[in-house]
């Protein structure tokens, strides 16, 4: 059985390596295999899967980047991750990469997909719709009509047809990994010194660039290997983070968090791999599976419309209660529209219920922790010291 | 404005007519409460009014609200009261304008309050923001909320599958809750009067801006075009009214290209016309003037602006069509500029530069609108690759004071002006 340390020293060398070799020996392995990248927060990896490609998470350059090209492309108010992950592309990084998905995240990435398109014209760039009515007949036709014509474009891609056969076979097996990046979540909501957070992170980043069956694997070690080893427990204070489903904060960040007093029991980092909230399925068309589960089986974020006021932010309260936290801690990159536009409203819900909550800004390029550092670790005083039993 | 300075504005009477338009508009609003009449909050782009107008709303647009108070210099309290309940100082400034109106007490422009809306009708056209924003009002008005999502156009045209996307939207859940909040059916006859109406309009629209590729242009289409966009992208579309003001418009130009007249500015006449630009992005409201004197002062006259048609691109042929009512305003929808793809904006403005002869480029960055402004460095680029001339770049936001720095603008856009100039004189001695 391999330890825990050995799979995240993986983790940690795969999410390193911003010129993606794992993705790049993927493919070289077998000729005629393709390379999709996607942003966040959502793509229905499994359609790229059945066509015979690998998707792949392109979250931005990170702190380990030096933006030189990406800063001429962007004013000084436009969050870092379009800048950092138009810095991978010029300087070759993503030369591998046959296509572009960027999801209904933004205003940002929506605009990105057009630069993409007029700066790398040999990489089919695809700005990716998702519904915001969520009626069957109406918001789920809509989005089955996308779904098709992405499709259509990995048919090009593959050369061969993508078959009902080969998307229900994805189905199947990205449903396996769902449940089991599920249970990494559950083992660290109910032992989070078990399965530290930065460790959880690295593992679902090395889902971004692994395949699939791999990153399977991955997972199921992880979990036998986490259950087996004894770490210490700490009196930390357990906290959910949200605000992060798009530009990613710096590991560093992550780790601050837990080392000033927070243990994270939930989060919203990589929503791409627990968007739908339990299996697909993976029975009868499979093109209206995708859209019946992301209709009425998603998850909620800012990005995504909540018809029923009563309803706002109420995942929050839920992931709260779900996790047995004791507050929220709103982590927002800066001129992060969706996020920032949200806070205010989840703030007022979380108020309601009585749940503590703080906020901060990152950049994914943050390097200065000590205020982080000094505002969670009060915080998780203030929680252990104030809340009500 | 300074008293005396008002005095020597010159008012033509389409201008009058406008005032008037906007001034009743805003009566209606404030009556609303004591007639009984029903009020609907929406957007500018993909705005519905015809539809509106058949359940007899009044249109409140909360956009309009943070321009007005931004132009009467009102709008930065009200954005500092709203980042002091909590709301970022990275975000949308019309948003932040809005909700510190609401938060002293809802106190329009013109100084009267506002109504509560009855419906919150969330037009997502173009920008992301919308969607948060109405989120926003709702949870603070708990009134009903139509939502209308307009899909983006990523390939750079419509599909039938939006268009009947956003059809049935309108058919089974706009429409309906537009019947539920006004008490009044539904009559698509109404409908084809109104985009009936709105059509006509359009033509004389039209006509205005194109007269912009007269020599010298008759009207200045950035500074001068908000006005004149000010009917048909809110709430007078679809009204006689607005097809008068138009074609009282059309015949005043009318009458300036046959004097040969420069623009009318808030100075009165314009200086002769030395440099004609285009201008993608929006003004800056609480300088508009100070702004738009720094171009006139230097003879810059802007032929075609991109701003202009955030609430509708009828100069690339659109029409409302009384044939095809609800398929229309899906298509009007879909098809508003920030609602299209950049690779075609960026076509739309090589289009403008050679259509309006125009000098160069120069682009207002808007810091809290993402929605025009990510992209924009590149479209710079692009338009300086594509046609030789010179592009510049200026930063200010929209309602926000603090972001307009009159000096920085002035300096680059002299300096601009400059290298068009120079531009000229390498031409000129080339060809000589």
């Amino acid at each position: 059985m391999a330890a825990s340390a050995d799979i995240i020293d993986r983790c940690q060398h795969i999410f390193d390596d911003l010129h993606f070799r794992a993705a790049r020996d993927w493919k070289a392995a077998v000729p005629g295999r393709f390379v999709v990248g996607y942003m966040p927060f959502y793509v229905p990896r499994e359609l790229i899967h059945a066509a015979g490609g690998l998707p792949l998470g392109v979250l931005g350059g990170g702190d380990q980047l030096e933006v030189i090209h990406g800063d001429a492309y962007y004013q000084s108010y436009i969050c870092r991750i379009p800048r950092s992950t138009l810095e991978l592309a010029v300087t070759g990084r993503l030369d591998f990469v046959d296509a572009m998905l960027f999801p209904s995240t933004c205003d940002v990435i929506r605009n990105l997909s057009g630069m993409w398109k007029i700066l790398f014209p040999k990489v089919r760039a695809r700005y990716f719709d998702v519904p915001q009515n969520f009626s069957d007949h109406i918001g789920g036709t809509f989005y089955i009509h996308e779904l098709t014509e992405l499709r259509a474009l990995l048919a090009e891609l593959a050369a061969h047809a993508v078959t009902d056969d080969a998307i229900r076979a994805s189905i199947a097996l990205y449903n396996e990994n769902r449940r089991l990046v599920r249970a990494v979540y559950a083992l660290r909501a109910r032992m989070p010194w078990q399965a530290p957070a930065a460790e959880v992170y690295l593992l679902m980043r090395a889902g971004m660039v692994l395949a699939v069956e791999e990153h399977n694997r991955m997972l199921d070690a992880y979990l036998e290997a986490a259950a087996a080893e004894k770490r210490p427990m700490r009196d930390n204070s357990r906290v959910v983070v949200t605000g992060a489903f798009c530009e990613q904060p710096p590991l560093n960040l992550i780790k601050s968090i837990e080392l000033a007093g927070c243990y994270i029991v939930d989060d919203d980092f990589l929503l791409v791999n627990r968007w739908e909230k339990s299996d697909v399925p993976a029975e009868g068309d499979p093109i209206a599976a995708l859209a019946g589960a992301y209709l009425h089986n998603s998850v909620n974020m800012a990005a995504k419309y909540e018809p029923d006021e009563e309803r706002k932010g109420l995942h929050l309260v839920e992931a709260v209660r779900r996790t047995d936290a004791e507050g929220v801690i709103f982590a927002c990159p800066s001129f992060c529209d969706p996020a920032l536009l949200d806070r205010p409203m989840l703030q007022t819900v979380l108020a309601r219920h009585n749940i503590p909550y703080i906020a901060f800004k990152y950049a994914e390029n943050s390097g200065q922790m000590q205020p982080i550092r000094e505002q969670a670790g009060t915080f998780a005083d203030s929680i252990k010291l104030w809340s009500e039993p | 404005m300074s008293g005396s300075r008002t005095a020597e504005i010159v008012k033509e009477a389409s201008m009058l007519k406008q005032k008037t338009m906007i001034a009743a508009n805003y009566d209606l609003l404030a009556g609303a409460q004591a007639t009984g009449r029903r009020v609907v909050s929406t957007f500018v782009p993909g705005n519905l009014n015809e539809l509106i107008m058949c359940f007899d709303m009044v249109n409140n647009l909360p956009e309009i609200n943070a321009i007005q108070n931004g132009m009467r210099k009102k709008s930065g309290p009200l954005i500092q009261e709203a980042e002091k309940r909590g709301h970022s100082e990275d975000v949308c400034a019309y948003v932040k304008a809005d909700l510190g109106m609401i938060a002293r007490g809802n106190i329009g422009p013109d100084g009267r309050a506002l109504p509560p809306p009855d419906l919150l009708l969330l037009s997502y056209t173009g920008c992301f923001t919308f969607m948060k924003w109405f989120e926003l009002l709702r949870q603070h008005y708990k009134c009903e909320t139509a939502m209308l999502h307009v899909p983006y156009e990523g390939e750079g045209h419509a599909t039938k599958a939006m268009i009947a996307y956003v059809v049935k939207q309108l058919r089974e859940e706009v429409i309906p809750k537009l019947e539920r909040a006004s008490g009044t059916k539904f009559d698509i006859d109404r409908l084809r009067e109104n985009l009936r109406e709105s059509a006509r309009a359009e033509e004389d629209f039209v006509w205005v801006l194109e007269s912009a590729k007269h020599r010298p242009s008759p009207i200045d289409a950035y500074f001068g075009g908000v006005y004149y966009i000010g009917p048909i992208f809110t709430a007078f579309r679809g009204t006689a009214d607005a097809t008068d003001y138009y074609r009282l418009l059309r015949s005043e130009i009318a009458q300036r290209i046959e004097a040969g007249a420069g623009p009318i500015t808030p100075d009165g006449k314009a200086h002769p016309e030395r440099y004609r630009l285009v201008v993608e992005g929006p003004p800056s409201w609480p300088s508009f003037h100070e702004f738009w004197k720094m171009f006139y002062d230097e003879g810059a006259v802007v032929v075609a602006s991109t701003y202009t048609k955030v609430g509708g691109l009828y100069d690339l042929g659109f029409r409302h069509d009384p044939d095809r009512p609800l398929e229309s305003l899906a298509e009007y929808c879909l098809g508003c500029y920030t609602n299209r793809n950049l690779p075609s904006r960026i076509d739309l403005i090589e289009q403008y530069m050679a259509d309006y002869q125009a000098d160069g480029l120069l682009i207002n960055s808007i810091k809290s609108c993402n929605s025009f402004s990510a992209g924009q460095l590149l479209m710079l680029r692009e338009i300086e690759r594509r046609t030789g001339k010179p592009a510049a770049f200026i930063e200010t936001d929209l309602v926000d004071p603090r972001y307009f720095s009159p000096a920085n603008v002035r300096n680059r856009l002299e300096s601009y002006l400059q290298m068009i100039e120079q531009k000229r004189g390498a031409i000129a001695a080339a060809a000589a």
